[in-house]
């Protein structure tokens, strides 16, 4: 429901909000499959942070999407095709909740029982992913880094549009040496946090 | 008003994110959370009195140096447990019997990922957060 209005929303505002509800009922969804340390990061990260930067790119980009150029039929034809290919796979998914699914095999059976005194952690969760599966964990840290790193290369203070900001192209100005000079006019400082 | 109320609620929401961290082993939580919750209380703070302000008090280059230093610390154990005559990342020879050690490990990488993913985050917001007065 909230998916389909997210598509068909030109406000890009509107569609962040969207998105973030979709999230947060996500988490709701985790939550009564009993994933709580899913859902729990889904809320923090879905809902909350990733709505925070996608809030903070809306305030560069402004809020409205472009109309598209061409009638978009090739692309609508390449996403009902990847659909159906999609829902196509999931036919030979197991059925939820089955106890011969493949994920209740042996593995899980050592997770569950063992954990206990092999690791002394309570939280299963927490005894796979930082310790049965330490190496994975370590390659999403290392992906989460990787991701920064990329972005502070595009976006961050060394980025090459970042420093030519400074002084503004001079032939669009005519103004003089002082009218050069100063890139951001007097008034349109933001109000940094005004109170209630 | 607002001013009050961000002012008070970020101390609990870093406590909170604390707890989410050090209780991961008990409940539910862990790193990627605590990182999380942790950036989001100054996100609440930099949009109450402005980024500035934030950045003032945490400096750009330190959350980039928690971004690399959380990632060393995970290696780090898994390089120690690898001197201490363990596997890569086995924690058992961490401490005196398995447990206790499996214990240590595991909440000093997932300390490596609440550094990590609260440098990560927090350098993204800022960069993000920050173009806006940049372009002006």
């Amino acid at each position: 429901m909230a998916g389909a209005a997210l598509a068909r929303l030109r406000n890009l505002l509107a569609a962040v909000m969207l998105a973030g509800i979709y999230s947060l009922l996500s988490a709701g969804l985790f939550t009564v499959m009993d994933a709580v340390d899913v859902a729990f990061t889904e809320a923090a990260v879905g809902a909350g942070i990733s709505t925070v930067l996608f809030l903070a790119a809306l305030a560069l980009v402004g809020h409205r999407e472009k109309k598209p150029a061409r009638p978009a039929a090739l692309p609508l034809a390449v996403v009902i095709l990847t659909g159906a290919v999609l829902a196509w796979g999931t036919i030979d998914l197991p059925p939820y909740g089955d106890p011969s699914n493949p994920v209740h095999g042996p593995v899980a059976e050592r997770y569950l029982l063992e954990s206990g005194h092999e690791i002394g952690v309570p939280n299963v969760v927490t005894a796979v992913l930082a310790s049965y599966r330490g190496y994975d964990t370590m390659g999403e840290v290392a992906v989460v880094f990787t991701a920064v790193v990329g972005v502070l290369i595009l976006l961050g203070p060394g980025s090459r549009d970042a420093a030519p900001r400074l002084q503004p192209p001079s032939s669009a100005r005519a103004l003089g040496p002082a009218g050069r000079t100063r890139a951001p006019a007097p008034g349109s400082e933001p109000p940094t946090g005004s109170g209630a | 008003m607002l001013r009050i109320a961000a002012k008070m609620m970020a101390p609990f929401i870093v406590v909170f994110g604390l707890y989410v961290h050090f209780h991961g082993d008990y409940g539910p939580g862990g790193g990627f959370q605590a990182g999380v919750i942790l950036t989001a209380a100054l996100a609440l703070l930099s949009l109450v009195f402005g980024l500035d302000a934030v950045r003032r008090v945490v400096p750009p280059a330190f959350v980039q140096a928690c971004a690399a230093l959380g990632l060393i610390v995970y290696a780090g154990v898994g390089f120690a447990s690898m001197m201490l005559g363990g596997s890569f990342l086995g924690y058992d020879v961490l401490a005196s019997d398995p447990e206790k050690g499996q214990h240590l490990g595991i909440l000093l990488v997932e300390a490596g990922v609440v550094v990590t993913v609260f440098g990560v985050m927090t350098s993204a917001f800022y960069v993000f957060a920050g173009r806006k007065e940049q372009a002006r």
